[in-house]
């Protein structure tokens, strides 16, 4: 891609972002905003602070603290967090104020919350007609469950793809972490760009009603239909493919691990020469057909002969001979990885209490207005003064007498 | 609908459909452009078979709400269509292997040049740039560079995928958040530019935060079967899934007010069911954290309750924890989530394609209710050079093998 002169300008520059709630499926959504620029303003309090906080390692050196939580922070670099008590009267008043100045309100309360603090799309809409909300929830704002709690990583499973994850007959595997959560915030990002973007031309705004579970079930629309025109139910296959074979993972002689699959006569070729596998050489297994009906013998050989090779060799191996193959990588390998290092991918700040730490930047990169991690995650309440005095503009008085009451705390 | 003005030409093969479909769902007018003779994806199992045919299963997910043109790029004036469709386009998306374009001319400085309005959206398995970027990568090597299959499996055994290919997903969706905010800028600014678009990256998301336990403490996260690691300080696991009497449920002993609330129900149907347990009713469940517990009492804990849970089916647990506000949920298949009234009650399966030959197909719907309204799927996925007579109009009239 080229690469020109720094940008004079961030592509979201100039748009506003409030969010209410906490964990993953919210507060990611303005991650990915902030760092193409924009202003991110994520909302806690010292009373209710984001679950990420205290209910989910890593901490700094595991010992539990307000800061100290490397998950709320890997979610939440490039913004800015302000301590609101939102059930304070005088903090409704102000917070009206903010949204009458902000583009898009994202939140992931339980369903009803929001309006009963006062802070419903109808009543923010008074203040803001051109609001974009996104309410982000595990089952909708609708329907008998819409008020059932729930996590990403139990979802994971009422949406079908644990049920997708593991070998025929055995038990279900874990996905890791809020994996469908993470689903719901590309769909939920998609959103409101693209809703931000009708109110950029028209001014219109728009409530967003954006359920985990629905937006997770797009990734597995494939199975869906399976059932819906072959009454089937896809269940887990291990490692197995539809249509290529091989298709797997292979244990390499340096205790990591390779993943390679073939797509065709020709690449089937290619790979039985690299191993020099007589028995891979047979004419049997020529076509696909053929190593379909051989398929757990295949595995058997690229097994032991993955098994007396480094994962290094083999992957250079065969990526000389244009064989789809590519590392296993762990958490550890990918801050190591030549490719994501390329690309730039882990961005380092440093933070009070964690000290550095590496950021995602995320996925895609702009030309022209290229996106980057900002800052370390806030801590709690970090920028509650500068948002409010410097940015939004309350003169002293006003922020003491606002502090007086409560607001901030 | 949000982006009803655009129009957006979908070049891409498997890795980059999803990145058209969010568009299109979002109103924008995609317009799939296959190679004559179709995509080779729709060769790709499962199939809908019926009378008029088959069509893969893969391709209609993916590609619904979008219009189909054929166009062959390997011909000179294929490429000069091409081109002229870009001029007059918002978007185009494109998931050829880096080079492939500039080779054919058509290269995003060459579009840009004569549309310097398009927003060029290039997903590709490594990206544009960096070593790996020319090699090839299919569902699994992405979901193993990504780091997402070491996560997944019995600890030290097979790294494993999900069986249904997801990494095409991850890519194309955080395409689709790339291509919008390129054209939030254009909006403002009147300006395309390039999106670049690692697949390899798009996975990392689905890691959610498990590179942190790396970066901050040196913990190597790993895959650990039926049970989630990573919840407490002291190393210990919980397990999350639960053989019951058809098939399995997701239950994990959780902290913080949503899960003492749920331990708290939990003790107490199994009170009522008479199957409480001394090591049950021995904790304080108001005071009840996570972090700190060691894997004894972790499995004390864990004991009774995986004895209560193998009594149960899916539909009653389902059921008592909706009743009781608990945490918790069945391990579903197709068919129950085909069944899941919360999905009917909020109008999500729509029937799409009437007219077709196989008739019409009950999807899953729009990913979003926008404004009351769910985003509706407003035609099916296209045949083969479905569009090609209203699309190219006149344009084509002169050079008719180039579809």
């Amino acid at each position: 891609m080229t690469t020109g002169a720094p940008p004079a300008v961030d592509a979201l520059a100039g748009v506003t972002v409030v969010e209410f709630g906490g964990y993953a499926a919210g507060p990611a959504i303005g991650k990915y905003l902030a760092n193409f620029g924009a202003r991110v303003i994520h909302v806690e309090s010292f009373s209710r602070p984001d679950g990420f906080r205290l209910q989910y390692p890593p901490y700094k050196d595991d010992r539990v603290g307000i800061n100290r939580s490397g998950c709320f922070a890997f979610f939440n670099d490039s913004k800015q967090g302000v301590s609101i008590d939102i059930k304070n009267p005088s903090a409704l008043r102000l917070i009206y104020r903010l949204v009458a100045r902000t583009d898009i309100v994202v939140e992931n309360m339980r369903p009803g919350v929001m309006a009963r603090l006062g802070l419903g799309y109808p009543e923010l809409k008074v203040h803001n007609p051109s609001l974009v909300m996104l309410s982000t929830s595990n089952l909708g704002q609708t329907g008998p469950r819409a008020t059932h709690p729930g996590f990403g990583s139990q979802l994971s499973s009422l949406s079908g793809f644990t049920e997708m994850i593991g070998v025929p007959g055995g038990p279900p595997f874990c996905l890791y972490g809020p994996y469908i959560d993470m689903i719901a915030v590309a769909y939920g990002g998609a959103a409101v760009l693209a809703a931000l973007d009708r109110q950029r031309r028209t001014g219109e705004g728009a409530f967003i009603d954006l359920a985990q579970y629905e937006a997770g079930l797009q990734f597995l629309a494939p199975a869906l239909l399976d059932y819906t025109v072959n009454g089937v139910s896809p269940t887990r296959n291990g490692n197995r493919d539809r249509v290529a074979v091989p298709h797997g993972s292979y244990r390499c002689r340096d205790r990591r691990w390779v993943a390679l699959s073939c797509w065709d006569d020709a690449e089937w070729s290619r790979l039985a020469e690299a191993t020099g596998d007589p028995v891979l050489t047979d004419v049997a297994l020529a076509t696909s057909e053929g190593r379909r009906a051989h398929e757990a013998d295949i595995d058997h050989h690229i097994a032991d002969w993955a098994r007396e090779r480094d994962a290094a060799g083999i992957v250079s191996a065969l990526r000389s001979a244009n064989v789809h193959v590519a590392i296993v990588n762990t958490m550890q390998d990918l801050y190591e990885d030549p490719q994501l290092a390329a690309r730039d991918v882990f961005q380092p700040f440093d933070h009070a209490e964690l000290g550095p730490m590496r950021y995602r930047m995320v996925s895609y990169q702009l030309s022209e207005t290229p996106g980057r991690v900002r800052s370390a995650a806030p801590r709690l309440g970090e920028h509650t003064e500068e948002v409010f005095k410097v940015w939004f503009g309350l003169n002293a008085s006003e922020f003491e007498e606002l502090s007086a009451q409560g607001v901030f705390s | 609908m949000f982006l009803s003005p655009y129009r957006v030409l979908d070049v891409t093969g498997p890795l980059g459909f999803l990145a058209g479909r969010i568009l299109a769902d979002l109103g924008a007018d995609v317009i799939k452009v296959e190679a004559p003779g179709g995509d080779l994806s729709r060769r790709w199992p499962p199939f809908h078979e019926h009378h008029g045919g088959r069509q893969s299963l893969y391709w209609l997910a993916f590609n619904a709400n979008k219009r189909g043109i054929t166009l062959d790029l390997e011909a000179a004036n294929g490429r000069f269509v091409l081109r002229e469709l870009a001029r007059s386009a918002d978007v185009l998306v494109e998931s050829f292997p880096p080079g492939y374009l500039a080779q054919h001319q058509l290269a995003y400085e060459q579009l840009h040049r004569e549309n310097p309005r398009l927003v060029f959206v290039s997903i590709t398995p490594y990206g544009q740039n960096g070593g790996h970027s020319g090699y090839p990568a299919s569902d699994i090597e992405i979901m193993a560079a990504s780091g997402a299959m070491s996560l997944a499996g019995e600890a030290d055994g097979e790294p494993m995928r999900v069986s249904v290919p997801q990494a095409a997903q991850w890519a194309g969706s955080e395409a689709a958040m790339g291509a919008l905010t390129a054209l939030v800028y254009r909006t403002q600014s009147g300006r395309g530019q390039w999106v670049d678009v690692s697949a390899q990256a798009a996975v990392l998301a689905a890691l959610a935060h498990a590179p942190v336990f790396w970066d901050l403490n040196r913990v190597n996260p790993e895959r650990a079967g039926v049970y989630i690691t990573g919840r407490s300080v002291s190393g210990a696991r919980m397990r999350a899934f639960w053989p019951c009497q058809d098939g399995w449920i997701n239950f994990i002993v959780y902290g913080g007010s949503a899960g003492r609330h749920t331990n708290q129900q939990l003790v107490a149907w199994m009170e009522e069911r008479g199957m409480g347990a001394d090591a049950l009713r021995r904790i304080d469940w108001r005071r009840f954290t996570v972090p700190e517990l060691t894997q004894e009492q972790v499995d004390a804990i864990e004991a009774p309750i995986g004895a209560f849970l193998a009594t149960l089916t899916k539909q009653e647990f389902l059921a008592e924890a909706m009743a009781r506000q608990m945490l918790g949920y069945p391990v579903s298949s197709a068919e129950d989530i085909h069944r899941d009234p919360q999905l009917d009650a909020r109008a999500f399966w729509q029937q799409v394609g009437g007219g077709r030959p196989g008739g019409a197909i009950r999807y899953p719907g729009g990913f979003a209710v926008v404004d009351g309204e769910r985003l509706p799927i407003r035609r099916p996925a296209p045949e083969v050079g479905e569009h090609n007579d209203e699309v190219y109009g006149h344009l084509v009239h002169d050079s008719p093998t180039v579809v």
